[in-house]
């Protein structure tokens, strides 16, 4: 989903004022809040309160608006990242926690963990165009680059569902390992991946054949197998490197897509949950649960470089030119 | 691509490419009276342990719809006069799949007639250590804690904060000996130090005397860092917090209390766990409820995993390592195979909030940091599984 925008949003950093730098912004999932952090200085310029229990969190490909989960207020907002005001709520379904926006720029398709249902919701007219009966507990989503397959994992359930955005109709369900967490489109949509957090795996489907075509496996030193559990990830420019959260093993593990190899492991802050780029990709930004904190880490030494305090509980992070 | 996508959809749905699996499950209670206690505070609910097994059913079906897997839960109570063997035989007629909700020796007879051989049997409420020790029957999985497991969690926590001298107060009742014999048996294995103990012996009613009498009773205690409590009724327990002699902490089965799950427990994903519960049960999630919603789970899990509703390959599938149980306690959940015990992390919880989550970090074990609760494979008097 990140890396389809990178060129627009490459495109909207040389438009924009050179006085505003880039920014992170953080969802904070215990504090309703969201801070946002100035790539140039790496330091939080702003927190701003959203609804209860902001989790997922997502610009407009022309980072007009902001979308947030706020879960605990059962509602999507509609944020002005300038002003930092609500302006609409969107009819998301019961408790949403993750969603990821279609590349029509129109529709969001969210996971309502609560209720097993997907809701597609239109942004434009604010309505509800369809519910889909998933799993329990949903939450990764993902949707094709070509814009016709949505996927939503269920946690649960331990499925990755496969959503004909036409028909908005499941067209297969494929078993991966315990307690799915999060789900990319990857090698131009030919490869889906999906990360199992008990089961302490991704696996790669095939997408053409939704069959698994391999499996990733993490064994962080001197951490008990256990505890090595892959949530969010992300890729570097051209797919390079994945970069994979491990939560409560406190780092991240940076994989070879093509041989499916761990190369590195990288210590970051407690329970690492998901990530997010600068514009050019050279610093990832991680969400540290536990700690309440962000880690920079430098992408071509894969070394961490700061660590920024946040609000309690970060859970997602956007970039925004 | 998607129309390609799309054809073979359609011939899967035409032919369904999982084969169609039916797991009846019953929920067998004997219904045992409890015996009087002080308060009338805390009523039993009605459907305790058989929620949880409902909720289990309800996140099975979900995906068994996806696989062509049909799940059903038929739920027996036996009056505790009423003929208990006759009733499991009848069940067993029916399934192999049972879930027990019933004292250990209730479970260890039924396990033992000749037509639960070949059934899966799991224990869902009773604590025993026996029954996953020397007693134990290789039919009989358990997926509530045992009291060794749950007296090890604390010992574990007192360990750590290095609260080591020890007094303790037990009831009288055979469940609070027990406990009080797995808090000792703790205490010995992780070096602490018990300095004093005795048995609660007062018939009086503490709502009215619990200010007078608990702090003599406690008076004689010498200086110690924590009071340890055996009141797995909830009989007495609660008089004892702030009318102590000294102004010491609480634990045991009153305070800090070890235990399979609590409506306090949040992380891991337990919220949409406990949410899910509420809606169904109209109440907050217990340890029993933890213990059948597991069962079912566990069932469910080896089902979607195997394709088969065969008892025997569902067993083995379940004691293999490759087996795995998400149960919203932040790590994975297997089953020891020497003994049939659900290994699991044990939340250290008060009424307001999860104050640690044991296996704590720093104990170590050669296979599983889980596996330094309880009675472990090397010091086991359980035989039955070794076939």
């Amino acid at each position: 989903m990140k890396h389809a925008l990178a060129p627009i949003a490459l495109a909207a950093t040389l438009c924009a004022p050179p006085a505003l730098s880039d920014e992170i912004w953080v969802s904070n999932e215990k504090d309703d809040t969201l801070s946002v952090i100035d790539i140039e200085t790496l330091e939080v310029t702003r927190t701003i309160p959203t609804g209860e229990r902001p989790r997922g969190i997502t610009f407009s490909k022309d980072h007009s608006v902001l979308y947030i989960c706020a879960s605990d207020s059962d509602a999507v907002q509609v944020m002005d990242p300038e002003t930092g005001e609500i302006l609409h709520d969107l009819p998301s379904g019961e408790d949403p926690e993750q969603f990821v926006l279609h590349p029509n720029n129109r529709h969001l398709y969210i996971a309502n963990e609560d209720d097993a249902i997907t809701t597609v919701v239109d942004t434009e007219t604010r309505e509800v165009i369809a519910q889909i009966d998933v799993g329990i507990e949903p939450e990764g989503m993902a949707v094709s680059p070509d814009g016709k397959i949505a996927i939503t994992t269920s946690e649960t359930t331990n499925m990755a569902h496969w959503i004909d955005t036409e028909t908005r109709e499941l067209f297969a369900n494929t078993l991966v390992d315990s307690r799915p967490r999060h789900a990319e489109f990857v090698k131009g949509g030919s490869e889906l991946w999906v990360s199992s957090e008990i089961g302490g795996t991704i696996t790669v489907f095939d997408v053409e054949t939704q069959s698994e075509k391999g499996k990733i496996d993490f064994d962080v030193k001197g951490v008990h197998p256990d505890r090595v559990q892959p949530v969010g990830f992300e890729f570097s420019a051209d797919e390079e490197t994945a970069f994979v959260a491990l939560g409560p093993s406190n780092h991240v593990a940076a994989v070879n897509p093509e041989t499916y190899e761990v190369e590195d492991y990288i210590l970051v802050g407690r329970r690492v949950w998901h990530m997010e780029f600068n514009a050019d990709r050279t610093l990832l930004f991680t969400t540290n649960g536990v700690s309440g904190d962000v880690t920079v880490i430098d992408v071509e030494s894969r070394e961490p470089v700061k660590t920024i305090k946040v609000g309690r509980f970060p859970w997602g992070a956007a970039f925004r030119p | 691509m998607l129309r390609k996508l799309l054809t073979l959809a359609a011939v899967s749905f035409a032919l369904p490419a999982w084969a169609e699996v039916e797991l009846p499950v019953t929920y067998l209670k004997l219904e045992v009276p409890r015996p009087p206690v002080l308060s009338n505070l805390d009523p039993i609910p009605e459907d305790l342990g058989e929620a949880g097994a409902q909720l289990g059913l309800a996140d099975n079906q979900t995906t068994g719809k996806f696989l062509g897997h049909d799940y059903s839960l038929t739920v027996t109570r036996v009056p505790e006069d009423g003929d208990w063997l006759a009733a499991a035989r009848e069940a067993l007629a029916e399934t192999q799949f049972l879930i027990l909700d019933a004292p250990a020796k209730a479970q260890r007879e039924l396990a033992d007639l000749p037509e639960a051989q070949g059934a899966m049997l799991f224990n869902a409420t009773a604590p025993d250590a026996a029954l996953r020790d020397a007693a134990c029957r290789a039919n009989l999985l358990h997926t509530l804690p045992s009291t060794a497991m749950r007296a090890d969690a604390l010992m574990q926590f007192l360990v750590k904060r290095r609260w080591t001298d020890l007094v303790m107060i037990m009831g009288d009742h055979p469940g609070d000996k027990a406990f009080a014999k797995a808090m000792k048996r703790a205490i010995t294995k992780f070096g602490l130090n018990l300095q004093a103990e005795k048995t609660w012996v007062f018939d009086a009613d503490m709502r009215r005397n619990a200010a007078r009498e608990v702090p003599l009773f406690t008076q004689e205690f010498d200086d110690y860092d924590m009071l340890l409590v055996a009141d797995e009724l909830g009989d007495f327990g609660r008089y004892i917090p702030f009318n102590t002699w000294q102004a010491r902490p609480v634990a045991g089965s009153e305070g800090l209390k070890p235990v399979a799950w609590s409506w306090v427990v949040e992380q891991w994903g337990a919220a949409q766990m406990q949410g899910r519960f509420e809606d169904l049960a109209g109440r907050d999630m217990r340890s029993e409820d933890y213990g059948a919603w597991a069962a079912l789970r566990s069932l469910g899990e080896a089902v979607t995993r195997t394709q088969s509703a065969d008892p025997a390959t569902l067993r083995a599938y379940i004691l293999s390592d490759e087996f795995e149980l998400a149960g919203f306690k932040g790590r994975k959940m297997s089953f020891r195979n020497w003994n049939g015990q659900l290994r699991q992390p044990i939340p250290l919880v008060t009424q307001r909030a999860v104050v640690a989550k044991a296996p704590l970090e720093g104990f170590l074990h050669q296979r599983t940091e889980l596996d330094t609760l309880g009675i472990d494979q090397g010091e086991t008097n359980c035989t039955a599984f070794q076939e």
